[in-house]
């Protein structure tokens, strides 16, 4: 009955449960916290892209005073120095070679960070540089340098045991995926396009450095503070490379001060955790902004696609040979590859599919995960070539789009879930929003693309809620809060289902010592999985409170709905502290429910069926400077199917950061190297969008058919508004210019250099 | 430490509060009030006056504290998003970037309050204009900043309603 209640909380746009404490400056990040007797480490780092560590001499750097330790790789005999989600093959500090610029080498821990800054200038190193490949084109040159020799040890994700690398190449791992006869499909066309498409290295830069503190107790267990999107993983890093059971290591999150991906698997715990351990002392290790373009970045990628319409507009094939350069250490890149290739079709009906994507090694700073997980460089390479195709056939790129766009239920892949939503309503409200039909300024380009992702799965999210004896709740969950609103939307949902006011629940920070698992923050699944999870814990709240009232009054239980903090009945009200009393004969005690959302493996080609597809359209108008190429985004339109949207102000803000972000790699960003050296790695030379970069109408909406398999028909979002806006902005150029770019960015030089070669109209 | 670091003296005004302390010639601005006085409402983040996340105000001025030495505050008053409320109740900027949904992760949040305090002080009506120009030196990767230049404006005539009766008294 209460399922058929309207919603109270869920849809609202409460303001967020941290808004009050982020405003005030009292929202702790990990750099905001102090032990006593914290130490402070500094890293150094390679000078060189690529080159053999024949020593590291710490000893003068120990020596000073005010350090406490100094570690090279070669003094890690003491734990299992490696690690890495996909492959274990990431010493935590450099073991006889360095495989890129940045890669940490030695590290110190001191008093102060100054002490530590100063002691790094005393340590020895002497290299013998190697040579290095620092592009796709030449790690994959026959004879190139090998970035790895050996065979890298596995990582634990039992996901990810198809990984491999293949021996005596840069590939670290190879996806090919096919349906149908691609070959033959496109022999037989009407129309065949192919082209080869770029999409840039770029850094996340979110603006809090990656950081951690680390410390271990007398009893050998370690705690470590961690700005890190999945503390359970982190937390098996950990275990493995100490070799101590996964219950006494603790991982803290406090608020983290944005992700995108760059917070995912682990990056500094590792070694704070070891250079806590050498000292005896809890260690803080706090990274610089520009240490971040030496951590991770997005694999940037290479993409040749062919595409295959018959005369009347359906798409008959497509194939895919895709490149992705994910760096010196494999990271998460292999899942990157793997995931984003697997959807390389987009949103649409294609009999016909060959797909070939390698992650390919080079002396770069590692590539991982990065918002929209591999599927924005493929997105750029086929929603380009969609508008080439409307363009040759003579179609409206929006109504071709239509007309081949999978339909709710179809099926994407055999075995995988089928299509959970309506991106035709999502590209129509898009292209209206944009005023497609309509005629607009001779000087303004307007365009669209569309986008579609897969979540991770398997995956597994547990959660707990307490409903404590004044009637207010704690949600249990490990879903982290990085500026999403996670924490919101979770107290929302059981707020909802327990019929409580949002200002009685408490989101409990992930603690793994005190919070269930959680897969990870990533994927944009928490909503749907974690707060699926955070629903089912509730309802067996609720179950429980129905079981303990219904005895009470002597009515049976499904005469019995939640109202205002009460179990209500025909017969008059319980409220909660009332229930609990009479359930445990006092006034303490609390009720604790708990939901698990783990759907295991399928038949689906990656092992897992999709909690969700994420889907969402984008339209651009734009302008161009033709003097001097730059390229400005006037008005966009993003309108995502979320299936509910939860927390529709939240929701909101998290698609215009999107589109934002996405504008930084369609029209600025990229990390340039050269000789794997990289030139652009701090914030002063590395440019992201700014307030006045943003387009002057920036609107993002949603389609509500409470289709998703989250709480109350909600699925992932927060990804996709990103996705559609280099190829969206790009079709409106082409569209504008008669000009058609395939590297991202869109710079102004090579816009003019565009323009130039197209000649003057 | 070198010896010949010697501490130096100096008197601040902290959220009107004074502050005696001794801080190294070379000590910035930013990590004194978060180290030294633990206010750790400012944050860092590029560490080189581009991102603004560090931003307080030095006798009313939006100054990027990791790259303001704390000798140069010697004297001067200085506040920082932990001063801006008045007890309980929010400053309007605060309310204002609340209520517009202009808050994210929160990182770059205290910088750009204190920067939007600066703004309206100086210009009390400003113009969408005026405030993108103003944010040139404020990053945030989290909200597109649509949000934060609403809640800007809204700041502005919330303020401006709240003065204008006080001017016709
Ligand atoms: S940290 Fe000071 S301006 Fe960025
Ligand atoms: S809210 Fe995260 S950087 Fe602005």
């Amino acid at each position: 009955m209460s399922r058929r209640a309207p919603l109270r909380v869920v849809g609202q746009p409460v303001p967020r449960v941290d808004a009050v404490e982020k405003v005030t400056g009292r929202a702790r990040y990990v750099t905001d916290l102090v032990l006593p007797g914290m130490a402070h480490a500094k890293i150094l780092r390679s000078p060189y892209a690529h080159a053999r560590v024949r020593r590291v001499d710490t000893a003068r750097a120990g020596a000073r005073p005010g350090v406490i330790a100094a570690l090279s790789g070669a003094d890690l005999t003491w734990c299992d120095p490696y690690f890495g989600p996909a492959f274990r093959d990431r010493p935590v500090l450099a073991i006889d070679v360095a495989r890129y610029e940045g890669e940490p080498v030695a590290a110190v821990a001191a008093v102060d960070e100054l002490t530590a800054a100063e002691a790094l200038d005393l340590i020895d190193v002497d290299y013998e540089p190697l040579p290095a490949v620092s592009t796709l084109e030449e790690a994959l040159a026959p004879g190139a340098p090998l970035v790895h020799t050996g065979e890298p040890l596995a990582g634990h994700f039992a996901d990810l045991a198809t990984l491999r690398p293949q021996p005596g190449t840069n590939v670290c791992h190879r996806f090919q995926w096919a349906r149908g006869e691609a070959a033959a499909a496109l022999a037989g066309a009407d129309l065949v396009l192919e082209d080869t498409f770029r999409f840039p290295p770029v850094q996340h830069y979110a603006m809090e450095p990656h950081a951690a503190l680390a410390a271990w107790d007398e009893t050998g267990a370690l705690t470590v503070w961690a700005g890190t999107q999945n503390p359970y993983s982190v937390r098996v890093e950990l275990a493995k490379m100490f070799g101590v059971p996964l219950g006494r290591i603790r991982i803290v999150v406090p608020h983290l001060g944005g992700g995108f991906g760059s917070k995912t698997y682990a990056k500094l715990e590792p070694l704070t955790a070891a250079l806590a351990r050498a000292t005896g002392r809890p260690v803080r290790l706090a990274a610089s902004a520009a240490e971040a373009f030496q951590t991770v970045r997005r694999c940037s990628a290479r993409v040749s696609v062919r595409v295959g319409l018959r005369r009347d507009g359906t798409l008959v094939g497509v194939t895919c040979d895709a490149d992705y350069d994910v760096g010196a250490y494999a990271d998460i890149g292999p899942r990157v590859v793997q995931k984003g290739t697997y959807t390389a079709t987009g949103p649409y009906r294609v009999p016909h599919v060959a797909l070939d994507a390698r992650a390919v090694y080079t002396n770069t700073t590692p590539g991982g995960a990065f918002r929209g997980f591999g599927v924005p460089q493929l997105a750029w390479a086929l929603e380009s070539l969609l508008d080439v195709a409307a363009d040759r056939l003579g179609r409206d790129p929006v109504d071709l789009r239509r007309q081949n766009l999978l339909a709710h239920g179809e099926e994407f892949a055999p075995g995988d879930t089928p299509i959970d939503g309506k991106l035709e309503e999502s590209l129509g409200h898009a292209a209206q929003a944009i005023g497609w039909t309509q005629t607009g300024a001779a000087d303004r380009g307007r365009g669209v693309a569309a986008m579609l992702k897969a979540s991770v799965a398997p995956s597994v999210s547990e959660a707990i809620v307490r409903l404590h004896a004044d009637g207010s709740v704690a949600v249990l969950a490990s879903a982290v809060e990085m500026g999403q609103g996670t924490r919101t939307v979770l107290a929302q949902i059981a707020a909802e289902v327990l019929a409580v006011p949002v200002a009685r629940v408490t989101a409990v920070p992930p603690d793994t010592a005190i919070t269930p698992y959680d897969q990870t923050t990533s994927s944009s699944r928490s909503t749907t999985m974690t707060g699926r999870a955070v629903q089912m814990a509730a309802e067996d709240v609720r179950e429980q409170l129905f079981r303990v009232a219904a005895e009470h009054l002597g009515v049976p239980a499904r005469e019995l709905a939640l109202a205002d903090g009460a179990v209500v009945a025909a017969a008059g009200r319980l409220a909660y502290p009332e229930v609990l009393a009479i359930r445990f004969g006092m006034s303490g005690g609390e009720l604790i429910g708990r939901g698990v959302v783990a759907p295991g493996r399928t038949a689906a080609p990656l092992g897992g069926s999709t909690p969700f597809w994420e889907m969402a359209a984008g339209a651009a108008e734009v302008s161009v400077d033709e003097e001097t190429g730059a390229v400005r985004v006037e008005r966009y339109v993003s309108v995502a199917d979320v299936g509910r949207a939860v927390n529709p102000l939240l929701l909101e803000g998290q698609d215009e950061g999107g589109v934002v972000q996405g504008l930084g790699h369609t029209l600025l960003e990229e990390m340039v190297y050269e000789e794997g050296h990289l030139l652009n790695g701090t914030l002063l030379a590395y440019r992201v969008p700014r307030a006045d970069d943003v387009p002057r109408a920036l609107e993002c909406r949603f389609v509500e058919n409470a289709d998703g398999s989250g709480p109350f028909g909600a699925k992932g979002a927060g990804e996709g508004s990103l996705i559609p806006v280099s190829p969206a902005v790009a079709n409106a150029l082409a569209r504008l210019t008669g000009v058609r770019l395939r590297d991202l960015p869109l710079t102004p030089e090579r816009v003019w250099r565009a323009l130039r070669a197209r000649g003057s109209r | 430490m070198d010896a010949s670091a010697a501490r130096e003296p100096i008197h601040l005004v902290v959220n009107g509060r004074a502050r005696d302390l001794a801080v190294e010639p070379y000590a910035l601005l930013l990590d004194v009030l978060r180290d030294d006085l633990d206010l750790k409402g400012a944050k860092r983040s590029c560490d080189s006056q581009v991102c603004g996340a560090c931003t307080v105000l030095v006798d009313g001025l939006a100054v990027s504290a990791c790259t303001y030495l704390a000798v140069e505050a010697d004297g001067r008053s200085i506040l920082t998003v932990e001063g801006l409320a008045e007890g309980e109740s929010l400053h309007p900027v605060q309310r204002a970037f609340v209520d517009a949904g202009a808050v994210q992760c929160g990182f770059c949040t205290p910088g750009m309050l204190l920067t939007t305090r600066a703004l309206l002080d100086e210009n009390p009506a400003p113009t969408r204009e005026d405030v993108l120009h103003y944010l040139r030196g404020s990053l945030c990767r989290c909200t597109g900043y649509r949000k934060i230049v609403e809640a800007i404006l809204a700041a502005a005539r919330a303020r401006g309603q709240a003065s204008a009766p006080a001017r016709v008294e």
